[in-house]
């Protein structure tokens, strides 16, 4: 065995690049509580310092401290980057100083040079030049392949937010692979695995044989991105700060590489636990010294940035990067995968203080250890910045070893990715089935000239037959779009890094997303159980409509709706799966904008379901704002009966209370008098805190 | 049978332990200056709603209220006793904890000596004038399934009580001697209202009273707030509390001390628990 691999268990993952494998054979599990964790070192605040003071300055400066005009970013493109070298134990960033967003043109030339000049600065024009005239990029491929209907599509705002302006993202290395071998020895499986290709070129083997070659190039820029800041990241990390150090380059390196709408982390934390428990154990570090590694890790994850346009920002509601942890989480032999390193982790949104990034997720399981859920429970009373996401469901598909990708896309780290794919608006294809394919707002022509609807009041049968014939044509143009999109990425665009930190055989998930569902349910549900009038213009497209009488809506429980929302997400999967997916992705679909339904609402005129035009749909999976009239756990049954299994890529259902509604605060409430008064005075002294009230089941 | 019902909260966690679904009876009989639900007063309003409907309703969510159960607040839910009893017996049947939030302020039963009688007084004529007859067999049978009751002491002061209310507090203190009878468990409540419910004297006295019950199990303090003046304006009532500010947490976490202090001299003074 190895030197930097002394005392681990051995298995599988020394032959192959398994990191599973090491991970279930050395992991601790820990379940105990969080009183080991201590707080920030003097140079962990003086840094955060340093940090809180750029930031503001960055604010000042109208959201952008520095930009890269004319210096393209690559892994090497840089020299190394520092907020203080004598302080940060976990060194890089993307440019050569903290807070310069860089220059990534790959994606689009327009879009790179629009993210500049709308923020003041003026790219070199040669390389605008260069990137228009001489070498092409992702965007321009699309544009060269896309059909009149799909740009009709894209234009009236019937399937928005597609990745083909910008990177895709979605994809996340498998960065421990660097912590855990070493480049070199990835190098080396590569390239067998380019050795080992059929030999017979069919375009597919061809575009293998090069695609394994870039993810080669890459590995050793990856390697030379070490040598930059000094280290040698050729050998496995041989200690816990080589380990964090180690897998940071691997991310590192994605983020100089590609500007993707969600680079995540995957899942670390367990996985370098092995490393820190093995280095307290020996006695080389102390707890102190490993949470201030985590500590500047973290902080180095939170200063991961784009240069983005004010649109991109607009349609995310920030600037998201999507950095996403996830932590947790129970494994397939029933071990819960809580480490110390979880708490570690979630304890830096006490040392640093509340932040979105990166976007701390905890795969969330009834069978999770009590004073895990506990310290959950604390921190996200502290700081509101925990995200909680379902392990039960998402393990039967993918394992113990799976992360989430941006904020809901659950793949196997290293094993799957997936091609993003934006949304469908159903609410506007309904609009499309009453009107026979006119946009209501700019009243082309986009989709095929169907019969209208030309009755006063809207029939449920009619309206329900032509919007199926309806869902199916924007299914099939969506997938298409999509098509497109991922061939000219692949070509133009190449994750190389990232793919390079992945099996040689990948599972791609195809996904596809929809926008406005509970405006479909609420608009079918009115046709249904109350009469719909149809208002319409000069031109006799409908552009209004009037509800004569109540209906049910959706978010109340209520099975006469819900079950019109889970028969329209079903309906429309099985039309997605109707067509062709490039490279053989497999469809999934997701109910989840989560910011961007204000702008699909923007652009959708007036629906049946009383919604006027412009006013903003709910996010994802929710009910149409306050229209769910009996609390949370009405409104999260009617959400919960939406199929998993149509729409795996993610349901989200934004949440929002006032603290007093989780519950009285602590200090008014008192759950057992015989614990504020002195001990043993009115009731036997409580062994706990729980109220001692009569029946619990 | 069926029982008018304002609405149903399906995620309430401040009306009793856990998760709860909270049941909002229609129909009360108490004006109280400070209520925050105004739109529960009037009787045989709201919708009619079947004790088995709104156990499905539980039933189908029981998972989220696996540390909680139902709570009846209103609203006064003994303004309707029936419908009341009914709920809980048959929620009692499937396990399901029950928890009852009222004023206790039409409890009809005065104790004399040893026995519980009819009590005479103006609510009690109000109550029966909606035909609502409650044998003292039927409070037993409803305290029978009940698991905890949240009572809401208002004042300790008769005239203070009826200024506030609209109502003497008679009834209140024999429903509270009722209930320790029984030995239900009772969290008592006290919502703070600055210049109205937190004078330290009275809470003094509060304390000292629920401290002579050893069923008494806690004490929530809810300070006063505002968020239910716009029903006011919606129904055409007068607010009556117009000039009052809302309560801090921190003077309603004083309030809380007073009434602690309250109880601790009592349960001294019993010498319940005073081993040390």
């Amino acid at each position: 065995m190895r030197e930097e691999w002394r005392g681990f268990e051995s298995g599988v993952w020394e032959r192959e690049i398994n990191t599973r494998d090491f991970i279930q054979k050395n992991f601790s599990f820990y379940e105990g509580d969080e009183s080991f964790l201590t707080g920030p070192t003097e140079a962990t605040k003086a840094l955060w310092e340093q940090v809180l003071e750029l930031a503001k300055k960055e604010r000042e400066a109208g959201g952008v401290l520095a930009m890269d005009t004319d210096v393209i970013s690559t892994i090497t493109s840089h020299g190394p980057g520092y907020l203080d070298k004598t302080k940060e134990k976990i060194v890089g960033f993307q440019t050569d100083e903290p807070f310069k967003r860089s220059l990534q043109p790959y994606g689009g030339i327009r879009m790179a040079a629009k993210a500049c000049s709308d923020n003041g600065y003026q790219i070199d024009p040669q390389i605008e030049e260069f990137f228009t005239v001489h070498r092409k990029t992702h965007n321009a491929g699309v544009f060269d392949a896309y059909t009149p209907e799909m740009r009709a599509c894209r234009s009236s705002h019937i399937i928005t937010g597609l990745p083909d302006a910008y990177g895709r993202g979605r994809i996340i290395g498998d960065y421990r692979r660097v912590a855990l071998y070493g480049v070199d020895r990835l190098i080396e499986d590569k390239e067998d695995q380019k050795n080992s290709t059929r030999t017979i070129m069919y375009s597919d083997v061809i575009r293998d044989r090069e695609e394994l070659s870039e993810q080669i190039r890459a590995l050793k820029d990856l390697k030379k991105l070490g040598e930059i800041y000094g280290f040698d990241i050729g050998r496995p990390a041989g200690n816990v700060q080589e380990a964090i150090q180690w897998l940071y380059f691997g991310y590192l390196a994605a983020v100089k590489e590609q500007n993707g709408a969600a680079m995540s982390l995957g899942r670390t934390s367990t996985f370098l636990d092995i490393y820190a428990q093995r280095d307290l154990e020996e006695g080389r570090f102390t707890e102190e010294e490993i949470q201030e590694f985590v500590d500047h890790f973290i902080m180095k994850l939170r200063l991961v940035k784009f240069a983005r346009t004010p649109e991109y920002n607009a349609l995310f509601s920030g600037d998201p990067t999507w950095v996403t942890e996830s932590i947790g989480g129970i494994g397939i032999d029933g071990r819960p995968l809580v480490t110390r390193m979880s708490f570690r982790y979630l304890h830096t949104l006490q040392n640093l203080g509340a932040a979105p990034e990166p976007n701390m997720t905890v795969l969330w399981s009834p069978r999770l250890p009590q004073a895990f859920k506990r310290y959950c429970a604390a921190v996200s009373i502290e700081s509101s910045s925990i995200q909680y996401e379902n392990d039960e469901l998402m393990r039967v598909t993918h394992g113990d070893d799976y992360a989430i990708a941006c904020c809901v896309s659950s793949m196997r780290v290293g094993k799957e990715m997936q091609f993003f794919g934006a949304r469908a608006n159903l609410a506007k294809c309904l609009l499309y089935a009453i009107n026979g394919g006119v946009d209501e707002i700019t009243k082309k022509q986009v989709a095929p000239e169907y019969r209208p609807i030309t009755s006063e009041y809207l029939d449920y049968d009619e309206v329900m037959h032509k919007y199926n014939e309806m869902m199916k044509w924007l299914a099939r143009v969506y997938v298409n779009m999509l098509n497109i999109i991922h061939y000219m990425h692949d070509k133009y665009c190449y994750e190389k890094l990232q793919m390079a930190l992945h099996d040689k055989k990948v599972t791609r998930w195809f996904a596809t997303g929809i926008a406005g569902l509970s405006v479909v349910a609420d608009s079918l549900s009115a046709i249904k159980y109350a009469k719909v009038k149809v208002i319409r213009d000069a031109d006799g497209i409908a552009v209004d409509y009037e509800v004569e009488g109540d209906f049910p809506k959706y978010g109340n429980d209520d099975d006469r709706v819900d079950e019109i929302a889970r028969d329209v997400v079903h309906t429309f999967m099985q039309y997605i799966k109707g067509n062709h997916t490039y490279r053989g992705g497999i469809p999934t679909t997701s109910i989840l904008t989560i910011t961007s339904n204000v702008v699909y609402g923007r652009h959708t005129g007036s629906t049946p379901d009383g919604r006027k035009a412009g006013q903003p749909f709910a996010p994802g999976a929710n009910p149409m704002h306050g229209r769910d009239k009996h609390g949370a756990i009405a409104s999260l049954a009617s959400v919960s009966k939406l199929p998993f299994r149509d729409a795996q890529d993610g349901i989200s259902n934004t949440f929002t209370v006032v603290p007093g509604a989780l519950g009285r605060e602590t200090i008014v409430i008192s759950g057992d008098l015989a614990l504020e008064l002195d001990e043993g005075c009115c009731n036997p002294p409580a062994q706990n805190a729980e109220p001692d009230y009569g029946t619990a089941e | 049978m069926q029982g008018w019902i304002h609405s149903v909260e399906s995620f309430g966690t401040v009306d009793g332990p856990g998760v709860r679904m909270v049941i909002f009876f229609q129909g009360c009989p108490m004006r109280c200056a400070y209520c925050h639900n105004p739109d529960t007063w009037g009787m045989r309003q709201g919708v009619l709603m079947t004790s088995e409907e709104l156990l499905g309703r539980f039933r189908r969510n029981r998972h989220y209220y696996r540390n909680g159960g139902i709570t009846a607040t209103g609203g006064e839910p003994l303004c309707q006793p029936d419908f009341l009893i009914d709920l809980f017996r048959k929620a009692k049947k499937e396990k399901i904890s029950t928890c009852l939030d009222t004023s206790g302020v039409v409890f009809p039963y005065r104790k004399n000596g040893t026995v519980w009688e009819a009590a005479q007084s103006g609510i009690h004529e109000e109550i029966r004038g909606y035909g609502v007859r409650v044998p003292l067999k039927d409070y037993e049978e409803l305290l029978s399934v009940t698991d905890l009751v949240l009572l809401d002491i208002k004042h300790m002061d008769a005239d203070r009580h009826r200024k506030l209310t609209g109502h003497s507090n008679e009834a209140v203190f024999a429903f509270m001697e009722f209930l320790a009878e029984k030995q239900v468990p009772v969290w008592v409540r006290r919502v703070a209202v600055p210049g109205h419910t937190d004078d330290a004297e009275e809470l003094l006295r509060l304390g000292e009273y629920i401290g002579g019950f050893p069923n008494v199990k806690a004490v929530e303090v809810l300070p006063y707030h505002t968020m239910g003046r716009s029903k006011y304006d919606a129904l055409g009532i007068g607010y009556r509390l117009e000039e009052v500010p809302e309560e801090s947490k921190e003077e309603a976490q004083k309030v809380r001390e007073r009434i602690l202090e309250g109880i601790r001299k009592r349960r001294n003074a019993d010498g319940i628990g005073s081993k040390k």
